[in-house]
């Protein structure tokens, strides 16, 4: 009896091809390039110092773009971070400067980020507005709440003992690394976890692969998509935190543009913006090149006008290695 | 015999890790159809991307009329006269039908300008030709998918091709189109074209093929007269063994009622009543739009009733989401595969465990994937998955195995009725001959089976009893054993007996 043979089954394990390793992991391999072409151009750089303030200016994008990845995941796209987070700042400013317990400002306004993330959610899943409009939407009227909130004028936190509590997450240090990158690193590990071991984290891959199969696979699509949506919402929150505590004050125009290096940061991590691809390391790769590249840019003393033509550089080049692997 | 328009000697083509041609060979006659055969994965699509210069062959040789000719894409191929309609269709649903035709080569007035009555002529021109109501202004999306494929053909036909290539064209096709489809292959023969016909349908081969060539492995097996052959001595050729029964039957005893249907309505669906039991295959038969898939959706719980009741095992079920179907017992397996059925740029596994998931995690919902693991081996074991591993991307099986996964996805949230909608759909003959034992064992287990099929032998073949739908309503029912196929298409097309 004949078997039949099957000619798009390769037999056996395939091995592992080093040069499709290291092709695969480009971003990584572009990230350690430009550390060590920096650290010879300049001796400030390989510093433990340097190294952990760029860790620092790092995490408030990465962690957006934490949220960003899973949107993305989806085929979506949410431009409302930067706005929640200035709106989440103002909210935890206040609340601070009314001496509320640490743990009440931190929830409530984590809560207040979530729930206005699920609100794009909602007019994405239910009112099937597509992304791109919906959260255009929520960004403006945000932006304008935080106006409204503010009367345009930034809201200091106050020179409490509330107010000092407070400040420890921005600028505090934890085993000597500051504390914003601590966050950094459990969003990413949450994210990680979320993505690689959950029931959510399938659905969020199988929505932007293909979301009808997913619904008629028997999956709650409008959910998934309201809870990432949530989740970005969440993490803005989170990074809204941050920079009001840095600052000590919250300022009605932060996270201004800061939705395009989210986008940067997973677009270069190998994201595709089509939904369905990715992993959420890459992301955290891709903030860390912007952040890097930003750091060295300055350090060498390169005017920041042609910095961001750099920073274009480098997504376009990302996005087209990119094009290139499919 | 006449000499060939086309010859594809010892065309031999290697990828990495697979010999996808050896020394494959083709001819085409003028006037006459070639069926193009071969189980999925024998090299048809390969070599069918070879002669459109899709592919490079690593040796071998194209003589067209004649001459040695190699072509530098499928525009160039096309532009020469060969024509090819794929199974997956290329046509940009946003623009009208006329556009998708002229797609590149719209008819321009002076200045460059597009002289659109012109194009909508020749455009309605072809359409009638074609038989397809359209008018030629009309968007590809609102068409039918049969009626998108008949605009592939007027496509092809609008470049005069000498030789047409048709990739299973009448898959998605309903019976009055198939037969219109097969007047134009008529009159195209009777003009000297040379056609190739690649089908799964044997008996459309017998229908309106003159010739067989049959690829194995990549391997030419041989070129016959159709006449001179009959189906079990084409599958042999095919499959390089016998197939000892095309539509395995088994029998089973039917238990108790399962599913009931009463006076259901629903987008599609006219007042449908029947009732199904365990054990029991039961046929659905009818024309593409005749509801049947509007009703499987209802039943599943996709789309929402307006009138009726279904009820599973004496509960009444008001679903108003597929995962409520699930969860109530049914399982779907779409008849669209790539469409809707598995997302195919994610791996074996999660797209088999899709549906699972709820059982297979914690209730916070961690994945317990030891589980998942062995479920999917279990899976990939009984129902014979050919896949190097279970992470390898669905999008690169075969379209049986991918089959299979969808139906092992259904399976494994453990439904009471299960709903087959063509499951045989784009799947080679020894995998269809695997999924027809598998849907038998679900059968013997005293699962409920709904299936529904445009494939008539497979319908007659496989069910125990068969309904008829036709405008959303049942048109017919019979026992397999008084049914026929007249009966059958009497009944789908409404006429009463």
């Amino acid at each position: 009896m004949n078997t039949v043979k099957q000619p798009t089954a390769v037999s056996g394990k395939p091995k592992v091809n080093v040069a499709q390793w290291l092709f695969e992991q480009k971003a990584l391999i572009a990230l350690l390039v430009l550390i060590v072409i920096v650290s010879f151009l300049n001796d400030n750089f390989f510093t433990t110092h340097n190294l952990l303030n760029i860790l620092r200016q790092t995490s408030v994008n990465a962690v957006i773009a934490v949220g960003m990845t899973l949107v993305i995941l989806t085929a979506g796209i949410d431009l409302s971070v930067g706005s929640i987070l200035a709106l989440c700042g103002a909210l935890a400013a206040s609340m601070v400067a009314a001496e509320l317990p640490l743990v009440v400002t931190i929830c409530g306004t984590l809560l207040a980020g979530c729930a206005m993330g699920m609100f794009s959610g909602v007019l994405v899943a239910k009112g099937k507005v597509q992304p791109f409009i919906a959260t255009l939407v929520a960004m403006t009227a945000l932006r304008g709440l935080t106006m409204v909130y503010t009367d345009g004028r930034p809201i200091s936190t106050g020179f409490t003992d509330a107010g000092d509590a407070f400040a420890y997450l921005g600028t505090g240090y934890l085993f000597g690394i500051p504390f914003p990158v601590w966050l950094m690193v459990f969003a990413f590990a949450g994210a990680w976890y979320l993505l690689n071991h959950t029931r959510l984290g399938r659905y969020i891959y199988a929505v932007g692969g293909n979301e009808e199969a997913t619904r008629l696979s028997g999956i709650n699509v409008d959910r998934v998509k309201i809870a990432v949506y949530g989740i970005s919402g969440l993490m803005s929150g989170l990074a809204g935190l941050i920079v009001t505590s840095r600052l000590s004050s919250a300022q009605p125009t932060a996270g201004a543009a800061y939705e395009l290096d989210a986008i940067a940061a997973v677009v270069v991590g190998g994201t595709s913006l089509a939904g369905g691809r990715g992993w959420i390391i890459g992301t955290l790769i891709g903030a860390l090149i912007i952040g890097f590249l930003n750091n060295a840019l300055n350090l060498l003393d390169v005017s920041s006008y042609y910095q961001m033509i750099a920073k274009a550089a480098v997504i376009l080049l990302a996005v087209l290695a990119d094009r290139r692997s499919k | 015999m006449s000499q060939a328009i086309l010859q594809m000697q010892g065309v031999s083509k290697t990828f990495p890790g697979v010999k996808a041609l050896d020394q494959a060979t083709l001819n085409v006659y003028p006037g006459e159809v070639m069926a193009l055969l071969g189980e999925n994965g024998a090299g048809k699509s390969t070599l069918m991307k070879v002669l459109t210069g899709i592919y490079h062959a690593d040796s071998g040789s194209i003589h067209y009329f004649g001459s040695p000719m190699t072509f530098a894409g499928p525009r160039d191929s096309m532009e020469q006269g060969i024509s090819i309609i794929h199974q997956e269709l290329n046509l940009i649903e946003e623009l009208s039908i006329a556009e998708n035709i002229f797609l590149g080569r719209e008819l321009c007035a002076k200045g460059g300008r597009i002289d659109w009555p012109a194009m909508y002529r020749e455009a309605d021109k072809l359409l009638a030709h074609l038989k397809v109501g359209r008018s030629s202004r009309e968007q590809i999306k609102a068409l039918s998918l049969g009626e998108k494929q008949m605009v592939e053909i007027a496509k092809a036909l609008s470049f005069e091709a000498k030789v047409i290539i048709m990739d299973e064209p009448t898959d998605a096709l309903t019976l009055q189109e198939t037969e219109s489809l097969f007047k134009v292959i008529n009159e195209l023969r009777e003009q000297g074209r040379g056609i190739v016909y690649i089908s799964h349908r044997l008996s459309e081969i017998f229908q309106i093929c003159d010739k067989l060539t049959v690829l194995r492995d990549g391997e030419f097996i041989a070129e016959r007269e159709v006449a001179e052959m009959d189906e079990d001595a084409v599958i042999e050729l095919m499959v390089g063994r016998r197939l000892d029964e095309y539509y395995p039957t088994v029998e089973a005893s039917q238990g108790r009622v399962s599913l009931k249907v009463d006076k259901l309505s629903g987008p599609g669906v006219n007042k449908v009543s029947f009732e199904l039991h365990e054990g029991e295959i039961l046929g659905f038969s009818g024309l593409m739009g005749a509801g049947r898939s509007e009703l499987m959706r209802l039943l599943f719980g996709d789309t929402r009733k307006t009138a009726g009741s279904v009820s599973l095992y004496g509960e009444t079920l008001n679903l108003n989401h597929p995962s409520q179907g699930i969860a109530a017992g049914i399982s779907y397996i779409s008849e669209d595969r790539k469409g809707d059925g598995l997302v195919l740029g994610m791996s074996v596994k999660t797209n088999m465990s899709l549906s699972a998931l709820a059982a297979l995690s914690h209730v916070g919902g961690h994945i317990k994937r030891g589980e998942e693991a062995k479920q999917v081996a279990r899976f990939i074991d009984a129902f014979n998955i050919k896949t190097p591993s279970e992470e390898q991307i669905i999008g690169n099986l075969s379209g049986g195995n991918q089959q299979k996964v969808a139906i092992a996805k259904g399976l494994m949230t453990e439904p009471k009725v299960l709903i087959l909608d063509e499951p045989t759909r784009g799947v080679d003959v020894g995998a269809k001959k695997e999924i027809y034992e598998l849907i038998n064992q679900f059968k013997q287990r005293g699962m409920s089976i709904l299936l529904i099929s445009s494939d008539m032998p497979e319908v007659l073949g496989m069910s125990d009893r068969i309904l008829v739908m036709h405008e959303g309503q049942i048109s017919g029912e019979f026992d397999v054993a008084e049914a026929t196929q007249e009966g059958l298409l009497a009944a789908a097309v409404g006429r009463n007996e």
